[in-house]
């Protein structure tokens, strides 16, 4: 589903990612840990199209497609769908008014029907419940005054409506308490399937209790410094990321 | 003779035709405003005050006086609709016609034609027209005054509450004229009124409309005058607007300008008794090659006085904008609380903006503060949208309408925040327009 091969990247001057190699089919989780800095989410804005990230070598290569070559918004409207580390405040723009946008501009694209004002709520009601949002979050402008748990289920609720194939979650985790932290795992596993493929961005293994990966890879100055199942994520929980400066980088290959 | 002057005088001499009309106890009165216009004639931009705004595509009119045209009630409902209120008052290029309008509902509140008064009705319902505005300092207040034919009157008695606000409608007609709108609404101590003023064209999309509008806020009143600049047009808009506000006394204003070649609004608000709050808003989209000045003063003229204000200008195309909000805080003046915010949306490299906050305080013991800014579009959000699959265009639409909600979503009529969608859309669309 997704192929990304010697990927580097800059931000600004500072080249951030130096060769990132990663295959993901359908049906996986991928994890991706790392400590702060070592390029985690730049990587995952490369792939949702972030305008100030740019890719300076290396390819993407998503469903057959060059996804480098596609706007943000034709990135959305094929099924790529980042979970913003921080969801921007909109002041201005109601929620409700935004996430109809947002699944009408996809479902046009997929060639179904757009829906109303009535089929909309229907919709983003139960999705709602699911995440356990009060529908007043509707009226309010999108992400304005929101706490952070809030911000967060506001970007699982979106996924939930749009159905992405592929799904990127940054950060999803970070400022949650673990009953917040409860309802976005959740949301993750209940898209979960067979035609669909997730990266999980985090620097905690906590999250990886909820959202169990099918792999997890370790990236480390702009590289992945080592790949592995499951397991690896508690192995840093107890060592830490320090031990990985130390090992040569061949060994960590893998 | 520059062109500022022959085309003061030609302004000048539309006043005899006026006189001869007829109205004798209007006379007086609009001799005064002559005499004020022909003292200070057009302002020329060596004026402090004019700096930014040259009135020299002004100057090359001729302006003529109203003709006024029959307008049907369809035609005004296509123009002013939905009326945003239960009292319907209209007025055709300044005069009102009773047929189009439907007053009553509000039975509390006192709304009459200036025209229709009698002389000594006149010296009472119309006590103190024409002393909150400076016509010495005003030159197209003056000129208002000079030309004045007939007025909106509202009174809200002592102690009455209007649930509903009253929807005034000036609507102009004829290309090229001169158009006199005049309001002036007195609310005595105690009671409530809420106004909206609503400018919209038929015919008139060219020419001045030149309107005045001046409300006294007796003790413990509270007013809310909303100005809509709606005639989308390519004609000159300049209004003056001064309220005076008693002890306890609240005035909010909110002044929307939609459109209009060349806009000059003046805003001056006096807090002339403790306890006195003023908030003052205001909205302006310009595209194309428009310029759109708004000036305002609020004057924190005894202490213990509040006054909010918030200015948003939209530009795109090669319009200009200009703002200049000046705060007064006079000696003596404490605990004078003051905010002012002049935010700015730059949607095009040619649009500009001139915006300049001018505190003058003269107490020691205020909270003052005052931010203006100019930005484009926040990148962050349109990449933020733009990963939800809504297009460039679409998502930078969304984030303009956004920023201009703000002012919109604060109108004291619920009705209206949804009834000037359409208008707001036509300007935004405009705005971006990168020409």
């Amino acid at each position: 589903m997704l192929e990304i091969k010697n990927l580097h990247a800059r931000a600004g001057e500072n080249e951030i990612l130096k060769g990132i190699d990663l295959t993901i089919a359908g049906g996986e989780v991928h994890a991706i840990m790392g400590p702060n800095g070592s390029g985690k989410s730049t990587l995952s804005n490369v792939l949702a199209g972030r305008p100030t990230v740019e890719v300076t070598a290396g390819s993407v290569t998503y469903d057959g497609k060059n996804l480098l070559e596609l706007e943000p918004e034709e990135r959305a409207r094929e099924g790529v769908f980042l979970a913003f580390q921080y969801p921007v405040e909109i002041p201005g723009v109601t929620n409700s008014y935004f996430l109809k946008a947002s699944v009408n501009a996809v479902r046009r694209h997929r060639g179904e029907e757009e829906l109303d004002a009535m089929d909309f709520l229907q919709l983003v009601r139960e999705k709602m419940k699911a995440v356990e949002m009060d529908e007043k979050f509707l009226h309010r402008a999108i992400n304005e005054g929101f706490s952070g748990g809030e911000k967060k289920r506001n970007e699982i609720l979106q996924m939930a409506l749009l159905e992405p194939r592929f799904a990127i979650l940054d950060e999803a985790d970070s400022g949650l308490d673990i009953d917040a932290l409860r309802i976005v795992a959740d949301g993750v596993n209940r898209l979960r399937g067979p035609d669909r493929g997730m990266l999980v961005i985090t620097h905690y293994q906590r999250l990886l209790e909820y959202i169990v990966p099918d792999f997890v890879h370790v990236l480390a100055e702009g590289r992945i410094a080592t790949s592995g199942g499951k397991e690896l994520a508690l192995e840093l929980e107890e060592r830490g990321y320090g031990w990985l400066e130390t090992e040569p980088k061949g060994a960590a290959a893998g | 003779m520059s062109a500022l002057s022959e085309a003061s005088e030609h302004l000048l001499g539309l006043h005899e035709p006026v006189m001869a009309r007829g109205d004798g106890a209007l006379a007086a009165l609009r001799q005064t405003g002559r005499d004020h216009f022909a003292a200070l004639g057009l302002p020329h931009p060596q004026l402090e005050e004019w700096r930014y705004t040259n009135l020299a595509p002004l100057a090359k009119e001729r302006f003529t006086l109203p003709a006024r045209r029959a307008v049907s009630r369809a035609d005004l409902e296509a123009v002013a609709c939905p009326v945003f209120a239960c009292s319907l008052c209209v007025f055709i290029d300044g005069i009102y016609d009773p047929a189009l309008s439907a007053l009553g509902a509000g039975a509390d509140l006192h709304v009459e034609s200036l025209a229709a008064l009698s002389a000594s009705e006149l010296a009472q319902s119309a006590a103190g027209l024409d002393t909150l505005v400076d016509g010495k300092l005003h030159p197209f207040a003056a000129l208002n005054t000079a030309l004045l034919e007939d007025a909106a009157i509202v009174r809200a008695p002592r102690g009455t509450r209007t649930a509903e606000p009253l929807h005034v409608v000036f609507v102009s007609t004829g290309a090229g004229e001169v158009r006199s709108p005049r309001l002036f609404i007195v609310a005595e101590d105690d009671s409530q009124v809420r106004v909206i003023q609503d400018h919209v064209s038929l015919g008139g999309e060219s020419g001045l409309t030149n309107a005045v509008t001046e409300v006294r806020v007796g003790s413990n009143a509270e007013v809310d005058c909303i100005t809509l600049q709606r005639d989308t047009a390519d004609g000159f808009l300049v209004s003056n607007l001064a309220a005076q506000v008693e002890r306890s006394g609240r005035f909010g204003s909110s002044v929307l300008t939609f459109g209009g070649r060349l806009v000059r609004n003046d805003l001056s608000v006096v807090l002339a008794g403790e306890g006195a709050e003023a908030r003052m808003n205001g909205l302006f989209v310009g595209g194309g090659k428009r310029l759109i000045d708004n000036h305002t003063l609020v004057d924190h003229a005894v202490p213990h006085c509040t006054s909010h204000e918030l200015y948003k200008g939209l530009l795109g195309g090669q319009s200009r904008g200009v703002f200049r909000g000046r705060v007064l805080v006079r000696p003596g003046a404490q605990k004078t609380w003051a905010e002012q915010s002049n935010p700015n949306l730059l949607l095009s490299r040619n649009a500009e903006i001139d915006t300049k906050p001018q505190l003058e305080i003269h107490a020691d013991d205020v909270k003052c503060s005052h931010g203006s800014a100019i930005g484009q579009l926040h990148e962050e959000a349109l990449f933020y949208l733009r990963s939800r699959a809504i297009d460039e265009h679409e998502a930078r639409g969304l984030l303009t309408r956004g920023f201009a909600r703000e002012v919109l979503d604060a109108l004291p009529v619920e009705a209206l925040r949804e009834g000037l969608e359409a208008t707001l859309e036509a300007s935004l669309g405009e705005a971006a327009q990168d020409e």
